[in-house]
């Protein structure tokens, strides 16, 4: 026993002084010249001697959610700038996408620095229950002493004023007879959809089968559309639906977009696409409408083409999550890309939020043209 | 057997299974022994009495097999034997048998009572206006025990419009179905479909829907919230407002930005507010009819 116990004490204070190493020490994802990156490790935060640690402090106290000292370590520009509307501007409000989101990890880059101030870009990778979202934010970093301070400009948004708006749209309810009626007497039909065009096209990520479906009725129609790809002996190889990719409430005369998408798998094995396109009668409203204002192609700070535009909502409920979706249509007025984005901000009434979406650079040269439709998630109404 | 049989089935359809096997078991005897008679009934009616005829004499089996029958019991050779009303409710191909020393069996065919209803079906139930061939419709004549009627039998189709004087179809059943196609008309509002045989009617509704919208015609103007745009009211080419709830697509082009607003038509109008900023084109879209285009400056 008298033996064994100086190797117990080397062991323990070997562990410790690995420990301490371990979590004050660099981190191996700090190894790429110019790029800091991190995720929710526990460990204690640095004094923020550099803009980098100070823009990494800012990211492990807005993962472990200490807005107290998030809050603290920041220089305000505006005396506007609570600490909850602070805190708002990262957890989101109002039943909106950034409220279920947590931020996973990040990856920060320099875009210049001098003695008394930088420019940091962060590349922001947040979970939420709509897969992986990115978000890339700037930050503006001034030496304040001996300590890096994190400029934030941002304004809190405007509390939106009490006001009645008057709601007047349409609105749609099933009434389905009872099966002591007459045989044929009650029939409706489901409603009638079609597809207006299909396009396929090979993608790295593998083939992607897209196109347009317009509601043809007079009557809301609930559509979703599949695909079945099929090889040269006539066997499907793989079938898939639009999921979340399609407006799926369409009302009369109504166009969306729909995308399919069938991962790791190349155009040149298929032969023919089947599509189906399945439609039912749903109750439906035609509230809330949301217009698609002052869209734009665009480049952005990274140099990749995107569509960049606002969302107004005309109407007097919030709109917890919107999720935009666009086509983007060739010379010829053929649909080449469908793209989609989540907004992460509710969508508050008679208030506006913008939206980006995304064009793979292969196609930007192409696209002449786009439409974009809004799919909204409200939480009063699931 | 037949004991046995009443012993181990209790529920009737296993009963009526391990009936036919008895019956398939005498049509075996019958190959082997074809002297006793039946005269089995022609032009048997479904749920009406028949009777079949036999020769000879002494006690014996009888059996009958239809389409959702089947029947034993004893009988008198010599004698009518009585079919029940109930036994003859299925239209179709009976077979009896009568078995006493050796077996002999008879076919005979029911065929379907009197039309007693009608089951119609009409396509579709909502059907844009002024379209050829559109709305077609099928009727089956039924008797009351559910037999289709194969018999031709003159049906009568009566369509109503809102405004309009109906119009009449004959043409007689083939093969128990008779059935019509036609355009529909240029208002939009519920047309009556009525398929008769005699007293015997079944009503249907099919709905005229206005087409798509022919003409669109827009006005706008700037306001303290953006541009109020709407139309005039939204007509296909017949005259019909066009369904509440019909998208309308705005758009709204400012330099190189564009904004779009797919607006419900309401009351036949369809508006919407643009919040795009200086000089604007304003257009509209819905379905393949283009609407006019109109300038508002700052």
């Amino acid at each position: 026993m008298k033996r064994a116990l100086p190797f117990v004490i080397l062991v323990v204070a070997v562990t410790v002084v690995l420990m301490i190493v371990g979590l004050t020490g660099e981190s191996r994802y700090r190894k790429t010249v110019g790029i800091t990156s991190g995720s929710a490790l526990p460990g204690f935060t640095e004094t923020p001697s550099t803009p980098e640690k100070a823009l990494a402090n800012l990211m492990i106290d807005i993962q472990r959610r200490n807005w107290d000292r998030a809050y603290s370590n920041i220089e305000r520009t505006s005396d506007s700038l609570t600490e909850q509307a602070f805190r708002e501007q990262w957890t989101g409000t109002n039943g909106g996408l950034r409220s279920f989101s947590s931020l996973e990890r990040y990856e920060a880059r320099p875009l210049h620095a001098t003695d008394a101030d930088a420019q940091m870009r962060v590349r922001l990778h947040w979970a939420t229950p709509v897969g992986p979202v990115e978000d890339v934010r700037d930050f503006h970093l001034v030496h304040r002493g001996e300590v890096w301070k994190i400029v934030w400009g941002e304004i809190p948004a405007a509390n939106l004023p009490a006001q009645i708006v008057p709601v007047n749209y349409l609105r749609w309810d099933l009434v389905s007879g009872n099966a002591g009626e007459e045989w044929g007497s009650r029939n409706v039909d489901a409603p009638h959809v079609r597809i207006v065009s299909m396009n396929a096209v090979d993608t790295a990520q593998g083939a992607v089968v897209m196109g347009e479906v317009v509601n043809e009725d007079t009557v809301p129609a609930f559509v979703n559309v599949g695909a079945t790809l099929v090889d040269a002996s006539g066997n499907a190889i793989d079938d898939e639906n639009s999921f979340d990719k399609i407006l799926h409430v369409l009302l009369p005369r109504q166009v969306s977009p729909y995308r399919i998408d069938f991962p790791k798998i190349s155009l040149n094995k298929v032969k023919n696409v089947r599509m189906d396109t399945k439609a039912t009668l749903v109750p439906a409203s035609s509230d809330p409408v949301i217009g698609v204002m002052n869209q734009k192609l665009d480049t952005d700070a990274q140099g990749h083409t995107v569509l960049h535009g606002e969302l107004f909502n005309e109407s007097g409920q919030v709109v917890n999550i919107p999720h935009v979706i666009a086509s983007f249509y060739d010379n010829t007025g053929k649909v080449v890309w469908v793209s989609d984005g989540y907004v992460e901000q509710a969508l508050l009434p008679q208030s506006s939020e913008s939206f980006a979406v995304e064009i793979p650079q292969s196609l930007a040269g192409k696209v002449q043209n786009f439409h974009v439709v809004v799919n909204q998630y409200s939480l009063q109404k699931s | 057997m037949s004991s046995l049989i009443n012993t181990v089935c209790k529920n009737h359809s296993l009963r009526a299974i391990a009936l036919s096997g008895a019956i398939a078991t005498c049509f075996v005897r019958v190959a082997y022994c074809q002297n006793a008679e039946l005269h089995a009934p022609s032009g048997a009616i479904a749920g009406t009495q028949a009777s079949i005829g036999t020769t000879g004499s002494g006690s014996a089996t009888f059996y009958l097999q239809g389409p959702s029958t089947s029947a034993k019991r004893k009988v008198e050779l010599g004698q009518d034997i009585p079919l029940t009303p109930k036994e003859l409710q299925s239209a179709g191909r009976y077979i009896a048998v009568v078995c006493s020393d050796s077996c002999s069996s008879a076919t005979f065919f029911v065929s379907p009572a009197k039309p007693s209803s009608l089951a119609f079906l009409v396509h579709p139930s909502r059907a844009p206006v002024a379209h050829n061939d559109v709305v077609s419709g099928v009727a089956l004549p039924f008797d009351e025990f559910h037999n289709l009627v194969l018999e031709p039998v003159p049906i009568q189709f009566q369509l109503t419009a809102k405004s309009g004087s109906p119009t009449t179809h004959g043409t007689p059943t083939h093969g128990g179905i008779a059935w019509f196609r036609t355009s529909s008309g240029n208002s939009a509002g519920p047309l009556q479909v009525v398929a008769s045989i005699n007293e015997i009617t079944a009503k249907r509704v099919v709905q005229q829907v206005a087409s798509e919208a022919c003409r669109l015609r827009i006005k706008g103007q700037r306001t303290p919230k953006g541009i109020v745009v709407e139309t005039e009211p939204v007509r296909d080419c017949s005259g019909n407002p066009v369904p509440d709830g019909t998208i309308v697509t705005f758009t709204a082009k400012s330099g190189n930005q564009i904004s779009f607003v797919d607006a419900p038509v309401k009351q036949d109008v369809a508006r919407a507010t643009m919040t795009a900023k200086g000089p604007v084109v304003l257009s509209a879209a819905s379905g393949v009819a283009m609407g006019n285009e109109i300038r508002i400056g700052d």
